[in-house]
């Protein structure tokens, strides 16, 4: 049995909060000197909006400095955005781009470590710690979310199982022969390993130790959760981070009441259409700003979630400020079995195929467990022959272009010129028909 | 070119109506079909089809939208006798030409017709003359 530990860092996950905006107003001062003084990217934004460091004196003044996006990141590329010296990067993840162009991101030793204890107090927060087996079935190697839990998990002492993502049997086995505690994945993937396990006569509930799953890289509904935990017999967390922010950060506690975010490492500010703030309890766009960063700080990071924020403390005895389920979206980014897919990018590399037209159009649905998305593309009249085999050829091509770029299989499918909506805005190019 | 019809070959989605309303549109045009097939793979599929005035048949579906080619290919005249296929397959086969598809129809003056689209055109021409098997031209498939 486990020995539980009810907080990783007691006093800092207890502190009041007027504490912890002490802490968070005094970062914030020595992050924007630092990046001022040594991220010419920052210093060139501060200079455009008109503002100096001295000027932030509260944490309110935090309005006054320019947000940052992902676009940034990606005219940057690959590390002109960064504020540390290169010789003081120990890692690099790197994901997918937009239009190409992938984002890269560089951890100091600091980072690793910040990354890592983030990590740790949320584990511990969902009840995990040393004699846990976790098994990380998240992708490892660029991707951030093998290898972040993977040291989150190490620090508070669990035994990992560094499963990686796919051999559905070979983990279901292992999650047996090891008799792992908690497993961290998508949500998609849980409920297809819980089918495979079924095909294969386990029963996960009754025949495996599993007590926990850490779930998240897409969204998912709480119907999902209650299917998860009544069916397999155990309590599904979720977890909460990006790339550009590290990676997976932040999870629930055991109440399951939104998902803590230290706030002694990052700052957080929701606001409406207009970049105004909303009044907490309100729904609006999250806004990032980290504090302890060394390698890549973003001040004001549109991440483009939306969300609500509580800071009232929890009933776990957490202070820190809560961001309740993530409700959607504030651009066109979709979240296909943990990838991000942006339209732009479809678009992007469809324009490089003479045989479809301009016109398409993004399907994303739910077959079984996992999220399948389907490309329609018209053909155009030049590229049409009499002759099957060309259609399908076609067909493979466009299929094969998408995968180099979204790193994801599609289903493509052809259809008639003309019949695709035209020119009804960018919505109409995404039907999303996914329950979540 | 010479010893050659003209088919009419159109990319369909495969969902109901679709093929009504191409035979609709053919319809109102007065344009009449001599013989016809549908290959499926999957979501779509195409239609062939030889018609009694294929030039305006095309201008007309494309007029509408669709995604129309005309394809040159062979109507080779068979015999309503077993064996009939044997002999214009083993023909082409032997002069090395390959049949991409086929479809035959049988007309009213018990005259069966084989539709090809080859590889070689010219070749199959020569092969299927030489054999001396008859090929159809564009004015008999306009009066059958």
């Amino acid at each position: 049995m486990a020995a539980m530990l009810d907080f990783w860092n007691s006093r800092v996950e207890r502190a009041p909060l007027e504490e912890l905006q002490e802490i968070q107003l005094r970062k914030l001062k020595s992050l924007v000197d630092n990046v001022y003084r040594n991220s010419s990217f920052y210093r060139k934004r501060f200079d455009e909006a008109g503002v100096k460091p001295e000027k932030i004196r509260s944490l309110d003044d935090v309005a006054k400095l320019p947000f940052t996006y992902k676009k940034d990141l990606r005219d940057n590329y690959p590390t002109k955005m960064f504020s540390a010296p290169l010789n003081q990067v120990v890692r690099y993840h790197v994901s997918s781009g937009t239009t190409g162009k992938p984002t890269v991101v560089g951890y100091t030793r600091g980072d690793v470590d910040c990354w890592t204890t983030s990590l740790a107090r949320a584990l511990t927060s969902c009840g995990l710690g040393r004699g846990d087996v976790i098994q990380v079935s998240y992708g490892y190697g660029l991707f951030t979310g093998g290898l972040g839990l993977h040291y989150g998990a190490e620090e508070i002492g669990a035994s990992v199982i560094p499963m990686g993502v796919g051999n559905t049997e070979r983990q279901i086995e292992l999650m047996q022969d090891l008799h792992a505690t908690a497993i961290a994945c998508t949500p998609s993937y849980l409920l297809h390993m819980n089918e495979v396990a079924k095909k294969m006569g386990i029963n996960i509930k009754a025949q495996t130790d599993l007590k926990c799953a850490i779930l998240g890289a897409e969204p998912w509904s709480l119907e999902t959760r209650k299917r998860i935990e009544t069916t397999m017999g155990i309590k599904a967390f979720d977890i909460y981070g990006t790339s550009e922010l590290s990676g997976p950060l932040f999870t629930e506690c055991q109440e399951q009441d939104g998902i803590h975010v230290w706030a002694d490492h990052f700052l957080l500010e929701v606001i409406d259409k207009n970049g105004d703030p909303v009044p907490d309890g309100k729904k609006g766009e999250l806004v990032v700003t980290t504090l302890s960063k060394e390698a890549l700080p973003l001040i004001r990071y549109r991440i483009g979630d939306i969300t609500v924020l509580n800071n009232e403390p929890c009933d776990c005895g957490r202070t820190h400020p809560r961001i309740m389920r993530i409700m959607g979206r504030a651009d066109d980014m979709l979240i296909i079995r943990g990838i991000n897919v942006f339209p732009s990018q479809i678009e992007s590399v469809l324009m490089t195929i003479p045989e479809v037209g301009e016109h398409f159009q993004i399907i994303a649905e739910r077959k079984g467990e996992l999220d399948e998305l389907t490309i329609r593309v018209e053909v155009t009249r030049a590229a049409f022959s009499d002759k099957l085999a060309d259609l399908m050829r076609l067909e493979q091509k466009i299929g094969y272009e998408l995968q180099k770029v979204l790193q994801l299989a599609t289903k493509v499918e052809l259809v008639e010129t003309g019949t695709l909506p035209r020119s009804q805005g960018k919505s109409q190019k995404v039907i999303d028909r996914r329950k979540i | 070119m010479k010893g050659t019809i003209k088919q009419i070959s159109l990319f369909a989605e495969n969902k109901p109506g679709r093929l009504a309303k191409i035979a609709e549109s053919l319809s109102k045009a007065k344009i009449n079909i001599r013989a016809f097939t549908i290959a499926e793979a999957g979501d779509f599929g195409v239609i062939r089809m030889v018609v009694d005035d294929p030039d305006r048949a095309y201008k007309n579906l494309q007029g509408q939208g669709f995604a129309v080619s005309e394809t040159e290919v062979i109507a080779v005249q068979m015999e309503d006798v077993p064996g009939g296929l044997f002999k214009i397959a083993n023909t082409l086969g032997k002069g090395g030409v390959n049949i991409d598809y086929a479809y035959a129809f049988v007309t009213r003056s018990d005259l069966a017709l084989l539709i090809l689209r080859v590889d070689d055109n010219a070749k199959a021409i020569k092969v299927l003359k030489d054999a001396k098997i008859n090929l159809v031209d564009v004015d008999a498939i306009v009066n059958i």
